[in-house]
């Protein structure tokens, strides 16, 4: 049990994975603008972590190990994770259309997002089991959703402030998740 | 021999994966609605959200759901628009109905009265908060951008030296975002080919107006007795122009005081084509600003009273009468007498 709790306050705040490890920064910068289309994209990417995490795992341990495979790491769980983006995607246009409807553009945008192959390659590096690599997925894209929430409503209300013209827009933007990230490494010690 | 077992390992891999999704597609297939997928083949796919839907799936759907019209796409083409609407079996949209979003506002620093200095947010809805927005007039833009950022396709900016938007009418899809975002409901949609517009709201009378903004409508009625069309009457102290009776003489922007009326196009002038004229009278009967000249059986002459209002060109049974842009200004000294035009018009009517 300690082992989970660790993993969970450990990728909400020491290694947050946009904050931390600076993983994920596309959609970070990309879809931070509105707080609606953040939350979207936080779930789709929550989802397709922790699925990616299980079947890598799976994946790594009765393919790759027992075939001397490591190095060919990178390129099948990105196999991996463009399957598991195509086949959420089609669930979900069947079982749940309005949920599909709400994520939109951003689900299949997940299979070239870097914190999702990051999640697996260092699930596999920490030598973690089937449970621990699940939840660590799970738990890093919490993290991952809960930056990309802050930082959407901060631009949100920066949008409205009057700032000098060579601040407005991406500039304010990136000073924001500099200082974001500042804070971030504050919790450091923590563990 | 590694090699071989990598390649192999990841064909496999590639193969069950495929083979797995064949098998979920086929399993999660969702019967789709032909018409439906042809409207989203003819929509640009460039997933912008004018049309208010998410992305021009959303759009497809809606469209041909029944819930949205087939002209739903603010920015498609004219050509997709006929397309969708062929599919969806709806009238061919008319490009000539287009629409445009107006600035019904002209209060720049200038001519427009300032309560107090703002220094507030940046934003319309904010500075309205405040004693109802830093201008006198309640009813003027203030000019802090709101409709700029509520729009998706560029067409607004915020005149620099005026402090007011101004619309590009090349880009506006009319897609009604800034309309919607305006607090003061300052910016409207009008059809792009209306030749003149009331560029002020302000429901006050003379004086009232005229103490908070120079370029404001006072309700003086002047452009509605210069009508000769009738194309005007006043509601609430300002001109309602109906559009199917204005015939584009701007006399109405010529008459106007203060410029609240303004003519969107340049003025046009009759043209009538000397070796085709017979000398009917007809166009000089039909001229309501004595504007034709010549006599019976003489080929006519268009001389410089003449507005452009193309009542002439309409009735001349040889068609000889063409409308082209005026180069020099009208001269409405330069009528002739005109007096039996009302009558004569009567009876050509009859």
């Amino acid at each position: 049990m300690n082992t989970y709790f660790v993993i969970l306050v450990s990728s909400l705040l020491m290694n947050n994975f946009v904050m931390n490890k600076f993983l994920g920064i596309c959609p970070f910068l990309g879809v931070s603008k509105r707080f609606e289309t953040a939350t979207g994209m936080g779930m789709a990417v929550t989802f397709v972590m922790t699925l990616a995490s299980f079947v890598t795992w799976l994946v790594n341990e009765f393919l790759l190990i027992p075939f001397k495979l490591q190095y060919m790491q990178t390129i099948a769980y990105i196999l991996v994770i463009a399957v598991l983006v195509q086949i959420v995607e089609m669930a979900l246009k069947k079982v749940s259309p309005s949920l599909y409807q709400a994520l939109g553009v951003y689900l299949p945008l997940i299979t070239t997002n870097c914190a999702v192959l990051g999640v697996a390659i260092l699930n596999t590096d920490s030598g973690y089991n089937l449970p621990e690599s699940t939840f660590n997925g799970f738990c890093a894209a919490l993290g991952f959703t809960m930056s990309l929430l802050l930082f959407a409503a901060i631009r949100e209300k920066l949008a409205l402030a009057k700032m000098p013209k060579w601040m407005d827009g991406f500039p304010g933007a990136l000073i924001t998740a500099g200082l974001m990230a500042v804070a971030f490494q504050g919790f450091g010690g923590l563990i | 021999m590694d090699i071989l077992i990598a390649a192999l390992v990841l064909g496999v891999m590639g193969l069950v994966f495929g083979l797995v999704l064949t098998g979920t597609s086929k399993i999660f297939a969702v019967p789709s609605d032909p018409k439906r997928d042809a409207v989203r083949e003819a929509l640009p796919g460039a997933n912008c959200g004018g049309c208010g839907y998410p992305g021009c799936d959303g759009c497809a759907d809606a469209i041909a759901a029944g819930k949205a019209p087939a002209n739903a796409c603010p920015v498609c083409s004219a050509e997709a628009a006929a397309k969708i609407a062929e599919i969806m079996g709806a009238e061919v949209p008319d490009a000539s109905n287009r629409k445009v979003a107006r600035v019904l506002c002209q209060g720049d620093c200038q001519s427009a009265k300032q309560k107090f200095d703002y220094q507030g947010i940046e934003d319309c809805n904010a500075a309205c908060t405040v004693n109802d927005g830093f201008k006198s007039c309640k009813f003027a833009c203030m000019g802090l951008g709101t409709c700029v950022k509520a729009c998706p396709f560029d067409a607004i900016h915020i005149d620099p030296e005026k402090k007011l938007p101004v619309v590009d009418e090349e880009k506006c899809a009319a897609c009604g975002k800034c309309v919607a975002a305006c607090p003061k409901g300052v910016l409207e949609l009008q059809p792009q080919k209306q030749e003149v517009a009331l560029l002020c709201r302000n429901t006050d009378k003379l004086k009232a107006v005229m103490d908070v903004c120079k370029v404001g409508c006072i309700g003086c009625q002047k452009c509605a007795k210069a009508c000769k069309f009738e194309a005007i009457t006043m509601v609430d102290n300002l001109p309602v122009i109906d559009h199917e009776k204005c015939r584009g003489c701007q006399l109405c922007a010529e008459a106007c005081p203060t410029g609240a009326i303004k003519a969107l196009k340049p003025r046009q002038v009759a043209e009538i084509d000397q070796s085709g004229c017979i000398g009917c009278t007809i166009c000089a009967k039909n001229c309501k600003f004595g504007a034709i000249e010549g006599a019976l059986k003489q080929p006519h002459k268009v001389n410089a009273a003449c507005t452009g209002c193309g009542v002439c060109a309409a009735k001349c049974p040889k068609k000889v009468i063409t409308m082209k842009d005026a180069v020099a200004p009208r001269d409405p000294k330069a009528a002739v007498e005109a007096a039996p035009a009302k009558p004569a018009a009567e009876t050509a009517k009859a």
